[in-house]
């Protein structure tokens, strides 16, 4: 066990995760009828491989990924896909696969264990691919992927996130303290998938049982590439960059990923979903969703299967309780609001929250800025929020560039400690947004500027090849001779 | 289960409910200690300048929120124009006439804040600029302090800074000055205990990180190395650190006045540079300027260059080669 | 002041100012912009959609003839007064709205070929300046979506007027 030197800046926020921590995790009951929205949270969609009425048990293949952002999705239950159609889900609007839950639980009879130790690395990412591995720590982008552009960069340190700094949310704490040995084996298999020698834990110091059951499972694995690294619990040390920074003391380049310094990073969920799948030939079916807040009755970490809708599992935690008057998908500082409880779970959702006023935070009225510079103290990206928010009203793109907003995670931590009570996080969004269609257009520009300098040089050669020929034609038909 | 429908809202969900009245009540709060001293040395007419600069203060708020079509309650209730009037109040001679105080706050807030656009906009600090206009305009009034001590006569003598300068000019030596009444044991008479008061004031606001450490630390320094070095290579002729540290507005300065964020610089690297550009100054002015005390001045000359210190001194961002 | 003094402190400002001026001239004539950088900086800036709306055969034309002073800023309806705003920051003049008589400001359209009426005549292929139509005589001609840039030259040339323009579908590229 190590302990590394703190981020520069970031927060210290209160946890308010001890109630759902307060018992082991639970089962959440299947759904009557899981919706998997085809894409899962990265932003790009699979295309289905069945058709309304098609039979599957659990863990059947029913979306085959076919761009590199989206995940291979396999049914969480058994039973007769009864429509596939466009609904609402957690990130909007999109097509999804419906089935209809007939209480067998039977599961797909060619699901068989793997075994890892004898594949190659290629062959097992490709494995891992079909088993629907995705990042569980929210973004949901395939885990094939990223260990495969580890592969070709060859990475040599995987670190494997359990920081968790976000409030609220504490399913890989729960899954830590009761599965280590899963996620110490996932990683074990990682490593062999990307070819990396070594792995490293990191847990926040806020989550002793976890860290002590994660260097218990390292001990009894005795596998000496795997450490456990004791971070502060500083928010948001657990955002990618900042993580690979505080545990390899190096800084991933703004315009590159994490495999140009050697380093690769998955979620703890993601290692253990990879043991359960190396172990049992499951594909990734379920995940442990926290769910709480105040306006939920009994508040508890639970593995849920994907696509359970979220009233069914709130009611698998005794239903609303109070006035709760938001629900939120995510913690408290990037969690997304949701207007209706009846879209489904997905990968990425990692925690639900249903929100009294007691956890919230009321805003006062926007105040302007008065530079105390408290943003830029509290910024993980180092940037300077006031300045950005000065560039962002009045639309200056070249400062916003200039500035670096494109740096900007959105973390939420500006916001947190604003007196003006600004929504800076929502404006450098939407900034952010406007930036890149500009961004598109340039390209889009560029690209016809130089199809129409190719059309003028086309003309031009076009003509003067004419011009020769008739020159030459010319003095045939004069009987001068051939040129 | 039936479906509910719940409010929508950006993140994050949580905040930690800093608010600007509440940062600048604790301005106020740490302006405390100085104004007692202040009533202590030289009698309860400073409590008479608060009064006129806070109601004057409120009143052109006031007036200029509702000129610009601005609500004028919410923008009045944050209490930054009062730190304004106080941090005036507080710098005036106590005895000057109440209507000059009023002129000067009116001065400061109008012209100082509003014709710039209000709260956050204003490239001057708004307290110096109704003091310069204040200074310049009505010399004599403004450069008449009482005697320090525990007599409130209102007699009036020069302060220790203003001996200095005469004095200096005259060739006399600071160790013969040092004799003069104006002078206390280690800055000036009655000036010395209003500086630890402010310091006192300030260090309480570094603890509650209403303010950072750049700014008061660079002024400091920026005052007190030039300070040193001159009156080590000539004792005669410049006052040492320790005076110049405990005289005049340097504390109140360093962290009151040079701290307003507004007209401040940014970045942590430019806040350095803001911070010892105004020592520098204030050492240059008191010791051959025009003007017994300078941190007004350094201030509003610091304060023309925080656009440019803010262009060259944005921080290496997280990912970016320096 | 007496003569004695104010005559030397005439004299000197009459010479810094004389000094500053020379100097500020020599800076404008030996340090100019290069003229081609900036009809590269102003060509920057239109929306390369190669209409001919300004009357100009495509934006780098138009471009020059910003550069030059013969055209003003405000011809570009593809650009919009984004355009006009960013041109007018460049150059350093007033901006203004987009002439009318250049054309109005529609949002982004591409040009779609209706395939049951094309007749094959390949008289379309020609006029589009950046390529952006496929097809041979006798043979179904199409727009490529991606490269339109919705100048609308394709559509006077065909006979059976079987281009028709669309609102653009708004996704980063």
């Amino acid at each position: 066990m190590s302990s590394q030197p703190a981020l520069p800046a970031g927060l210290r926020l209160d946890a308010h995760k001890t109630a759902p921590l307060q018992h082991p995790l639970r089962v959440a009951p299947a759904p009557h009828v899981a919706v998997l929205a085809l894409d899962q949270g990265s932003g790009e969609a699979a295309e289905p491989t069945v058709a309304v009425g098609t039979r599957v048990g659990v863990g059947t293949s029913i979306a085959r990924a076919a761009g590199h952002a989206a995940t291979d999705l396999h049914s969480p239950v058994a039973g007769v896909v009864v429509e596939v159609a466009v609904r609402s889900t957690v990130a909007g609007v999109g097509l999804c696969i419906s089935i209809e839950n007939d209480a067998t639980d039977a599961r797909d009879p060619a699901l068989m264990p793997v075994d890892w130790r004898a594949l190659d690395g290629v062959t097992l990412l490709d494995r891992l691919r079909g088993a629907g591995i995705a990042g569980l720590g929210g973004a949901a982008f395939p885990a094939a992927g990223k260990l495969t552009l580890a592969r070709a960069s060859a990475v040599a340190h995987l670190v494997l996130n359990g920081a968790e700094c976000e409030p609220w949310i504490c399913c890989d704490d729960a899954l830590m303290r009761e599965r280590a040995a899963d996620v110490v084996l996932g990683g074990q298999v990682m490593l062999a998938a990307c070819g990396a020698t070594r792995c490293t834990i990191a847990v926040e110091d806020d989550k002793p049982e976890a860290a002590a059951a994660i260097a218990a499972a390292i001990a009894a694995a005795q596998d000496d590439r795997v450490e456990l690294v004791e971070l502060p619990a500083i928010y948001p040390l657990g955002a990618e960059r900042q993580l690979i920074e505080a545990v390899t003391g190096r800084e991933v380049p703004h315009d590159a990923l994490p495999p140009a310094i050697g380093v690769v990073c998955q979620n703890v969920g993601t290692a253990a979903a990879v043991a359960r799948f190396v172990c049992t030939g499951e594909p990734v079916v379920s995940r442990i969703v926290t769910v709480t807040g105040h306006g939920v009755a009994f508040p508890g970490n639970l593995e849920v299967r994907i696509g359970t809708p979220i009233t069914e599992l709130v009611a698998a935690c005794g239903g609303y309780q109070g006035d709760p008057a938001r629900l939120i998908v995510g913690g408290a500082m990037t969690g997304r609001s949701l207007s209706s409880d009846l879209v489904p779970t997905t990968k990425g959702v990692n925690c639900i929250v249903a929100a009294t006023l007691a956890d919230l935070a009321s805003r006062d009225p926007e105040m302007p800025c008065i530079r105390c510079g408290d943003c830029a103290a509290a910024c993980p990206a180092r940037l300077l929020p006031q300045q950005l928010h000065r560039a962002a009203q009045i639309d200056d793109r070249d400062a916003l560039a200039r500035l670096g907003l494109a740096a900007c995670i959105e973390c939420g931590c500006c916001d947190y400690v604003c007196p003006s009570q600004i929504p800076l996080t929502a404006r450098f969004h939407a900034a952010r947004l406007r930036m890149q269609l500009h961004d598109a257009e340039r390209h889009r520009a560029a690209e016809a500027r130089e199809r129409f300098d190719r059309h003028e040089r086309r003309l031009a050669e076009q003509a003067e090849a004419e011009r020769l020929a008739f020159e030459a034609a010319r003095r045939r038909a004069r009987g001068t001779g051939p040129t | 289960m039936p479906a509910m429908q719940f409010q929508v809202a950006a993140p994050p969900h949580v905040i930690a409910g800093f608010t600007v009245p509440r940062v600048m009540f604790q301005v106020l709060l740490a302006l405390a200690p100085l104004a007692v001293v202040q009533v202590w040395l030289f009698g309860p007419a400073l409590l008479l300048q608060l009064g006129v600069a806070a109601v004057t203060a409120l009143g052109c708020e006031a007036l200029a929120l509702r000129l610009r079509g601005r609500p004028v309650p919410q923008f009045l209730r944050d209490g930054s124009v009062l730190v304004t009037a106080a941090l005036l109040a507080v710098s005036v001679p106590p005895l000057l006439p109440w209507w000059l105080t009023a002129f000067g706050t009116a001065v400061g807030v109008l012209l100082g804040k509003h014709a710039y656009g209000g709260l956050g906009q204003n490239p001057f600090n708004p307290a110096m600029v109704g003091y310069a206009v204040l200074l310049v305009s009505f010399p004599v009034e403004m450069t008449r302090w009482p005697v320090p001590g525990p007599e409130w006569d209102g007699v009036t003598g020069a302060t220790a800074l203003d001996a200095l300068r005469t004095g200096l000019a005259q060739s006399y030596t600071m160790q013969e000055l040092m004799a003069d009444p104006a002078f206390g044991r280690v800055g000036a008479a009655g000036g010395e205990w209003l500086n630890l008061a402010a310091l006192l004031g300030g260090t309480y606001l570094l603890l509650r990180r209403v303010i950072r450490w750049q700014i008061p630390l660079a002024m400091l320094a920026g005052l007190a190395l030039p300070a040193a070095v001159m009156h080590a290579i000539d004792p005669g002729a410049h006052a040492g650190a320790l005076f110049h540290l405990a005289s005049g507005a340097t504390m109140l300065g360093a962290f009151f006045i040079a701290t307003d964020p507004v007209s401040a610089a940014t970045s942590d690297r430019g806040r350095l540079y803001f911070g010892a550009g105004i020592g520098v100054l204030t050492w240059i002015i008191r010791s051959w300027g025009g003007y017994p005390d300078g941190v007004a001045f350094a201030v509003l000359l610091m304060n023309l260059s925080v656009p440019l210190l803010d262009r060259y001194t944005v921080p290496r961002i997280h990912g970016h080669r320096g | 002041m007496s003569g004695a003094t104010l005559l030397p402190a005439v004299g000197l400002a009459a010479g810094l100012a004389a000094a500053i001026g020379a100097a500020l001239g020599w800076a404008a004539s030996r340090l100019r912009p290069d003229a081609d950088s900036l009809v590269e900086q102003i060509d920057a800036l239109l929306p390369q959609t190669q209409c001919g709306q300004c009357r100009y055969p495509g934006c780098r034309p138009y471009a020059e003839a910003i550069a030059t002073g013969t055209a003003d800023i405000d011809r570009c309806p593809p650009g919009g007064e984004a355009t006009v705003h960013a041109l007018a920051a460049l150059l350093g003049r007033e901006p203004r709205p987009v002439d009318p008589q250049f054309g109005s400001t529609k949002p982004r359209q591409v040009a779609v070929v209706d395939e049951e009426r094309c007749i094959g005549c390949a008289l379309c292929l020609p006029a589009c300046p950046v390529d952006a139509i496929v097809g041979a005589p006798r043979f179904m001609h199409t727009v490529i979506e991606a490269q339109c840039t919705g100048c609308e030259l394709c559509l006077a040339p065909c006979p059976v007027d079987c281009i028709e323009l669309r609102p653009a579908a708004d996704l980063p590229a």
